[in-house]
């Protein structure tokens, strides 16, 4: 089942173009089963958690967040716990390791959260049978997983229409949900033309460009530093997220900053596409609030020792840049996002 | 902060400079000051952009009416003798933000006097709005310049019209005043007191809200009336004007009511009381002779007011310090139905004399003095609990107002109180019922502040980073236990305390964060653009905050944020949702607190301030003590609660989805055995620190 699974994951997304489909659905769901069925290598419980994961995100197209919530399912299944309490313990537990293996990315953090917060706020922990609230709280999980799953159709159908005919497009960085909404727009036959910045240290904007070449759409990749010098030729900004936070603001590839203070100075709007997995209980007050996350940068010249060199891979970008943000919720302003947090969380 | 919180300068305070006009100008001419009386009353549109409301001008009447001369009365020309009557004192832009009631056009604000009624019988509704809608575009500003002269007016035949109504002015202008209110404010007492009472005695008192509807219903009856009579009223303009002064016809048609209000249908009766619900019940406005009269009667405090009263704030209470207490001595076993509880009435005189000061503390001595209260209670015969009870704690508030106004997070204690008081279920045995309410009471204090208090630390301290530089305004507890918590967790740090005349509170609290070993910089509030270049984060308290995500906070506060917002210094406030008000206040004026006008003379230990030395004798000096002032959200980059860390936008969610109050509803449902905990307890599981 795994294999086949894997076997049919290319083919589905080469035919239907990212959408995500109910059938790839039950092989995904199937694949979880198998593995939970196999004897866990390790006896402690986190371990396989990390395992299960990696399992998960070792798959294209899957949010880092929406495997975190995968693997959790898995671990609810997996879990030896003979109380309600006990299975909470676990499942805290497993997030917590979850988050400890890769501090810096928030979506992974906030899909954890999410996922506990959705599964134990239910009345599932006060079942008196074990079976049966272990039962309801899978149930819960593979609901969320579905819903953060579809998260990035639902958002292209949205954010496509912001897409007008003729209009030019900038983007920074290379999202998935961004491509999602440019392939749908593409596919309904709008005719936009997209400019991408070449996204140092990792290049991402070169991955986005053969993205746009491969649907059809005109592509102008251009240097981070030229994103100024682009705008009075660009119509919106449109940029992926890795974490929205409290504030409404959003987390991203560095240079997103910039280039949305260059957007909103003039007055061209900024759209973020997020999914909703990737809500933060955080609140930056200033770039340096944020877990460090460096990336390596290559200067392609020998540096003198006494260089320092800023390596951090991404910005906060307050809300006052932003203009909308498309999630799988809505299309909200950025005070939304605060409004959505507080009626997730408490 | 564009698409969230749109630039709102409009609220800037332009405005304030109409307050401060020496008394001189007004007393020049006193058949102006008549007229500018007349005017006064006459609404300022408060939505208005314009920096002080400006001459607007007059709309051109219909020229038909004012051509026929009226046939007046006149009496002698009185000299207008109320100087009290507040001249630009019709701005109150709460109701019409509020606007919870149908009768209120939004254009329309809350507080306005009765246009000089006259018993002409051509002085038909329609007409006398009119005559008031040329008027409205009168400027505030220019009436304290200058005598209204003929210019200002359209048309000779309005000045005319205009002059002809002045010696009408009644003895005591009805000075109708809406404005919303706390609820907790005790409504029985401060009944409005107007003209058409007396008149009407035997008749049940009823409240403004009935009223202003009867009127309106009068007013529409009337106008039919006048319609089907024949008049040439152009109809469309009448109505058109109504919508910004319909209120002043309303008040002029309040004298003819008891011959129209059989007229009233029961339909519109029902719709009366509805318009009762929804309308808050009006605060007390200082500015009000006859209110303050009675209420003066009613109060155990004899209360001296201060003459010279800033004229943008007269509608706030302003008494001179120091001189209540031998009344209240001399009163206290007085009245033994008003009296309140001994506890009560020491946290008064603490409130009064300043010893307990600060929002938390006020708010915890109140509540410990109600729970003595309603222990010490015992249900007099032929009377239930809850009624009783109910207006028993009402006199003690208003014992307690009479002796400080009330901060918004009593007003909040005290309806969660009353509520709790009235969920009570009849058939509880008193003693149950005294434990129960007792025990809420308890349950408040512990979660809504201590707990509330705990978690902001928790979460505020987790925003201090060694090597910052923290700045503080004033002495705020929440803000004292987050640094002494910081500090307590090895965190290195430096703390600036910014601080002003004339309370000095920061003194207090750098002596406590000395003793602990904290170092600190002290600096008054004039040295705060430079000092503020060297901090990274300023931490404010909040009295309150209002659900436009306004800060209602000491004076100066607003200052601090300002300054340290254009410095891109991160502003934090540290506030309980307990504190938090539904209400929206776009400026300092409309509610506020006045303080001691005293304590800006007195310098402590400088001798020799010969200027302003019996300051209270010079007409021409006002001295304003502001208590509190008003920091748009703009200016705040998060408010800490115990429920998170949110930006200001939130304060309306938080009271969207707490105000239905879990307690109350979980307590409804669960019993007193409830755990309050659990409604934190996502808050507490899935805060992480950023």
């Amino acid at each position: 089942m795994m294999k086949a699974y894997h076997e049919n994951r290319p083919s589905n997304w080469a035919r239907l173009g990212g959408a995500v489909t109910s059938e790839w659905l039950a092989q995904a769901e199937a694949a979880v089963a198998e593995q939970t069925s196999l004897p866990s290598s390790g006896s402690s419980p986190f371990f396989s958690v990390i395992q299960e994961f990696n399992v998960w995100r070792s798959k294209p197209d899957l949010a880092e967040a929406v495997a975190a919530i995968k693997a959790l399912t898995a671990a609810i299944q997996r879990s030896e716990a003979t109380t309600m309490m006990g299975l909470e313990k676990d499942l805290k537990i497993a997030s917590d390791a979850l988050k400890a293996w890769d501090p810096t990315s928030i979506s992974l953090s906030a899909g954890c959260d999410l996922f506990m917060c959705y599964v134990t706020r239910t009345s599932a922990l006060e079942y008196e049978d074990i079976e049966v609230g272990k039962a309801r709280l899978i149930e819960r999980g593979e609901q969320i997983g579905d819903i953060s799953l579809k998260a990035r159709k639902t958002i292209a159908m949205l954010g496509q229409d912001f897409i007008r005919d003729g209009s030019t497009i900038l983007t920074h960085g290379f999202s998935r949900v961004v491509l999602s909404i440019l392939k749908l727009a593409a596919a309904n036959k709008k005719h936009f033309s997209v400019v991408c910045t070449e996204g140092r240290p990792d290049s991402t904007g070169l991955q986005m460009a053969k993205e746009m070449v491969a649907i059809g759409v005109p592509i102008t990749l251009i240097i981070d530093s030229a994103v100024a010098y682009t705008m009075e030729s660009v119509d919106m900004l449109l940029v992926g997220a890795d974490g929205v936070v409290e504030s409404g603001g959003i987390i991203n590839m560095i240079g997103t900053y910039q280039a949305a203070m260059v957007a909103r100075s003039m007055n061209k709007p900024v759209y973020v596409a997020a999914e909703s997995y990737k809500f933060a209980r955080m609140y930056p007050l200033d770039q340096k609030a944020m877990f460090p996350s460096s990336r390596q940068v290559d200067f392609h010249y020998p540096l003198p020792s006494a260089v320092q060199v800023e390596f951090s891979s991404r910005d906060y970008t307050p809300p006052q840049y932003l203009t909308l943000l498309f999630t799988d919720l809505g299309v909200f302003t950025p005070s939304a996002v605060s409004d959505e947090l507080i009626q997730l969380y408490l | 902060m564009d698409s969230r919180r749109g630039s709102r300068f409009v609220i800037d305070p332009k405005i304030r400079q109409v307050g401060f006009v020496p008394a001189g100008c007004e007393s020049e001419n006193p058949n102006a000051s008549s007229a500018v009386a007349a005017i006064a009353n006459v609404d300022v549109n408060p939505t208005s952009d314009s920096p002080s409301p400006v001459m607007i001008p007059p709309r051109l009447a219909d020229p038909l009416p004012r051509a026929a001369p009226l046939p007046v009365p006149s009496p002698p020309p009185r000299k207008h003798t109320s100087v009290e009557i507040p001249l630009q004192g019709s701005y109150n832009p709460t109701d019409s933000v509020l606007g919870t009631s149908p009768p209120f056009s939004p254009a329309s604000n809350g507080r306005y006097a009765g246009v000089p009624s006259s018993e002409g019988p051509d002085l038909s509704p329609s007409f006398v709005s009119r005559a008031s809608s040329a008027m409205e575009g009168m400027s505030l500003r220019e009436d304290h310049l200058g005598s209204p002269s003929a210019s200002r007016f359209a048309t000779v035949g309005e000045y005319a019209m205009f002059k002809q109504q002045q010696p009408q002015q009644p003895a005591t202008a009805v000075t109708k005043v809406y404005a919303s209110s706390l609820p907790q404010e005790p409504v029985q007492s401060f009944a409005p007191v107007g003209k058409e009472d007396s008149s009407k005695p035997l008749k049940e008192r009823t409240t403004k809200a009935e009223r202003r509807a009867k009127q309106e219903a009068d007013r529409e009856a009337k106008r039919i009336a006048k319609e089907s009579a024949g008049a040439k009223v152009v109809e469309g303009e009448a109505r058109a004007s109504s919508n910004v002064v319909g209120k002043a016809s309303r008040a002029q048609s309040q004298k003819k009511d008891s011959a129209s209000e059989k007229r009233l249908s029961a339909v519109e009766k029902a719709s009366e009381k509805e318009k009762k619900k929804e309308i808050p019940a009006p605060r007390m406005q200082f500015d009000d002779q006859s209110r303050v009269a009675k209420a003066k009667k009613r109060a155990l405090i004899e209360q001296t007011e201060t003459k010279h009263r800033v004229e943008l704030f007269r509608h706030l209470p302003q008494f001179v310090y120091g001189a209540q207490l031998p009344s209240l001595e001399a009163k206290f076993f007085h009245d033994d139905a008003m009296h309140p509880h001994p506890a009560v009435y020491q946290v008064g005189l603490q409130y009064l004399t300043g010893d307990i000061t600060g929002g938390n503390a006020r708010c915890i001595a109140m509540l410990s003095a109600f729970k003595e209260l309603i222990k010490d209670y015992c249900t007099p015969r032929e009377r239930t609990l809850i009624r009783d009870l109910t207006a028993r704690v009402n006199n003690n508030v208003s014992f307690l107002t009479t002796c400080r106004p009330l901060c918004i997070s009593m007003g909040n204690a005290i309806r969660f109180l009353k509520t709790r008081i009235a969920k009570l279920q009849l058939t509880l045995s008193e003693s149950d019922a005294k434990s129960l309410i007792i025990a809420e009471i308890d349950r408040f204090m512990q979660e809504k502040i201590n707990y509330a208090d705990n978690e902001i630390t928790k979460l505020a301290v987790t925003k201090i980073k060694d090597g910052d530089v923290i700045l503080t305004y004033g002495s705020s507890c929440v803000v004292e236990t987050i640094i002494l918590h910081a500090f307590s967790l090895g965190k290195k740090f430096r703390v600036v305390i910014v601080d002003s005349r004339p309370k000095l509170e920061g003194k207090g609290l750098l002596r406590r964060l000395l003793g602990r070993g904290i170092s600190c910089t002290y600096s008054h509030i004039n040295a705060v653009t430079y000092i503020i270049q060297e901090v990274n984060k300023v931490f404010l308290g909040a009295s309150s905050i209002l659900s436009n995500g306004t800060v209602y906070s000491r004076v100066g506060s607003a200052s601090v944020a300002m300054v340290a917002n254009a410095f891109h210094v991160p502003v934090m406030i540290c506030c309980e949702t307990y504190k938090f008000h539904e209400r929206v206040q776009l400026d300092s004026i409309c509610f506020n607190e006045l303080g001691d006008p005293d304590a800006l003379v007195k310098i402590p230990g400088r001798k020799g301030l010969s200027e302003l030395e019996g300051w209270s004798q010079s007409s021409h000096l006002k001295l304003l003590n502001l208590m509190y002032d008003v920091m748009p959200a703009d200016y705040v980059s998060m408010i800490i609660t115990e429920l998170g860390m949110v930006p200001p936008t939130s304060v309306p969610v938080i009271l969207r989805e707490y105000r239905k109050d879990p307690i109350l509803e979980n307590f409804a449902t669960f019993g007193k055995d409830s755990n309050p905990i659990k409604f934190f307890r996502a808050s507490l599981e899935y805060y992480r620190a950023c």
